[in-house]
């Protein structure tokens, strides 16, 4: 692809989201859609954390963690010392760093299934401790966290106090897709920087890699670092728009749902969990009216999908340019 | 005392049982059966269907759960496994597929048998209370078939042409094609096998924890736990970590009741540092 039309690519993304669909939505008037496309917006930011292990070779079931503790994190900060929600954003996503860190330098030593089965107890480790921890307020969780206050720069309003605005969720929308946007122009960029392709050669062959001198565990640290920040980013916003946060807020479901994404979108592609997580969360909601089937042609879907396009869905589009 | 190594000892039976068919699986397709746990639920309502409803003998229940499991799990590895393994790019797009399925089981099992726990009568009655323990005669007979069968299982594998053959395979897929080893009938074979020792705790349960159809996540997960403790794709791992599980839950359970709800929480912890020094289990092969 060209670079002029990877920026009219970059371009009409933009437009859609920013314009064309808060447009869209306010001719057809539903609103709801805000909710879910923000919710999408956030999990996909989690995703695009899986998707950066999977990068690496790691298949990553710990997301859930890195999600749970981040809303943790931010909770706790903004109701108990008063910290505003903007710097949450990325001190949760720095408390994450520091705890992948300490986990991942015995666990990124783990391959396979072993890893991946690791990083699901990690999902339920977290969990338990966030019930058994005396701060994070047991099963109750912590609730009516206040919305984000405004922004100001040399007296300048950049972004107003949440609470005065009529509608919070347009502007949670707002957030949720500027980060998105942040995130995934972040992973391409690193995706194709010299740090991401070592970091493919450590998914082909990390003896190999080793030796001609690559750092692998460097590396590593970094990619699950990168992935786990961007899992308690997505976290702590999620805390924030839903104003609370309970022990099963992320559970092993959602860390499974994260890697699923990850796989349906297509893991060779750095916008594949992007359209994964669009379509599994629509999908699943579309199929609410379909009420005790829901999960019956849910799955089966699925099933279909992965027979006919194992390699996800973005796996289409090449597939015609070959033939 | 020697009541909690009994319990551990009882569930560890079954826990390794179930161990052994998701190794088995693990070992010859490197396929992490997500749906294990479903497979066992499945398992579970035939045998309720089977002696709880139509009354036939127990017996011939579970057979017949081992048999349809049996029959499942080969179809699935037939259409489903084989066709994503020979299109996919990579070896993980099998989790996907594995999950999806357990879904499925999940939605089917749901919509056929509803959300109610179900029992059936007690096979036999009676309690043993000697030594100090106490354990239901029920638990006692179904402790020592699951113990049978693991026998049967390793005997199986060891002495039979079929046996010999899975083993090759899961050792190298590649040298065994080469000598002659039809690797397709017996990796079909190996996951109906699997499948069919998932669905036979299934039905032996039954009889004394009941079954209901939100369970086959959780259990699925205590049967990653022990192939984890043991090391993936192989049988003496399975069975080890099987009893090992059992037993630090029955211990757990005694040991740390004052602290509140926190076995698992000790267990899981105690699990990754294990895993961070030694990675691939007890005696499981280097990355598996």
């Amino acid at each position: 692809m060209t670079d002029n039309r990877k920026l009219i690519g970059l371009a009409v993304f933009l437009l859609a989201v920013f314009v064309v669909v808060p447009w869209l939505i306010a001719v057809t008037g539903r609103k709801d859609f805000y909710y879910t496309l923000t919710s999408v917006a956030l999990l996909s930011i989690a995703s695009a954390g899986v998707w950066m292990t999977f990068y690496i070779g790691r298949i990553n079931m710990g997301q859930g963690a890195f999600a749970l503790m981040g809303a943790y994190v931010a909770a706790i900060l903004i109701t108990q010392y008063g910290v505003s929600f903007w710097w949450t954003i990325p001190l949760s996503g720095l408390f994450c760093v520091l705890a992948s860190l300490v986990i991942g330098l015995p666990i990124l030593r783990l391959r396979g299934v072993y890893f991946a089965m690791v990083s699901l107890v990690l999902t339920e480790v977290t969990r338990l401790l966030s019930l058994a921890l005396p701060i994070t307020g047991g099963a109750k969780g912590i609730t009516n966290i206040p919305l984000p206050g405004a922004i100001s720069l040399f007296g300048i309003t950049l972004v107003p106090d949440f609470a005065t605005l009529e509608n919070p969720r347009i502007a949670f929308y707002y957030v949720a897709v500027t980060l998105m946007v942040l995130a995934f122009a972040a992973m391409y960029r690193l995706v194709n920087s010299r740090i991401g392709h070592i970091c493919m050669s450590l998914q082909q062959n990390e003896e190999l890699a080793s030796s001609i001198g690559v750092n692998i565990v460097h590396l590593r640290l970094i990619a699950f670092g990168i992935s786990s920040f961007l899992g308690g980013v997505s976290g702590s916003v999620f805390a924030v728009v839903t104003q609370s946060v309970y022990p099963s807020s992320f559970t092993v479901t959602d860390s499974v749902n994260f890697m699923l994404n990850c796989f349906l979108g297509g893991l060779a592609y750095v916008f594949g969990p992007m359209l994964g997580t669009l379509t599994l969360y629509f999908g699943w909601n579309l199929l609410f009216e379909t009420g005790e089937f829901q999960l019956l042609i849910y799955s089966t879907a699925m099933i279909v999908l992965m027979l006919i396009l194992p390699n996800g869905l973005l796996s289409l589009g090449e597939n015609r340019r070959k033939g | 005392m020697e009541q909690v190594i009994a319990n551990g000892l009882y569930l560890g039976t079954q826990y390794a049982l179930i161990a052994l068919g998701l190794t088995l699986i693990f070992g010859l397709m490197n396929v992490l059966n997500f749906a294990h746990g479903q497979m066992y639920v499945l398992g579970g309502f035939v045998t309720y269907t089977i002696y709880g409803q139509l009354g036939l003998p127990f017996p011939v229940a579970v057979l017949a759960s081992g048999i349809t499991l049996a029959v499942i799990g080969g179809l699935m590895e037939r259409y489903l496994f084989r066709t994503v393994i020979r299109r996919s790019h990579r070896e993980e797009s099998t989790m996907l597929l594995a999950a999806a399925t357990a879904f499925f089981f999940d939605a089917v099992i749901l919509l056929i048998f509803g959300e109610k726990q179900r029992g059936v009568p007690k096979i036999v009655k009676g309690v043993f209370n000697h030594f100090g323990v106490i354990l239901p005669y029920d638990r006692i007979v179904v402790a020592v078939i699951a113990g049978l069968m693991i026998l049967a299982f390793i005997l199986f594998m060891k002495y039979t042409r079929t046996g010999r053959a899975m083993r090759a395979l899961a050792q190298d897929r590649v040298a065994a094609q080469l000598m002659g080893i039809k690797v397709d009938r017996y990796t079909m074979i190996g996951f109906a096998l699997g499948a069919m020792l998932a669905g036979v705790v299934g039905g032996l349960l039954v009889s004394i924890t009941g079954v209901n159809s939100g369970i086959g996540g959780p259990i699925s997960v205590k049967a990653f736990l022990m192939i984890m403790i043991g090391g993936a794709g192989v049988a003496g791992g399975a069975i080890a970590g099987g009893f090992i599980l059992g037993m630090m839950e029955s211990v757990g359970l005694t040991v740390l009741r004052e602290y509140g709800d926190v076995t698992y929480l000790v267990i899981f912890g105690a699990l990754m540092v294990f895993l961070a020094i030694r990675p691939n289990g007890l005696m499981g092969k280097p990355w598996g």
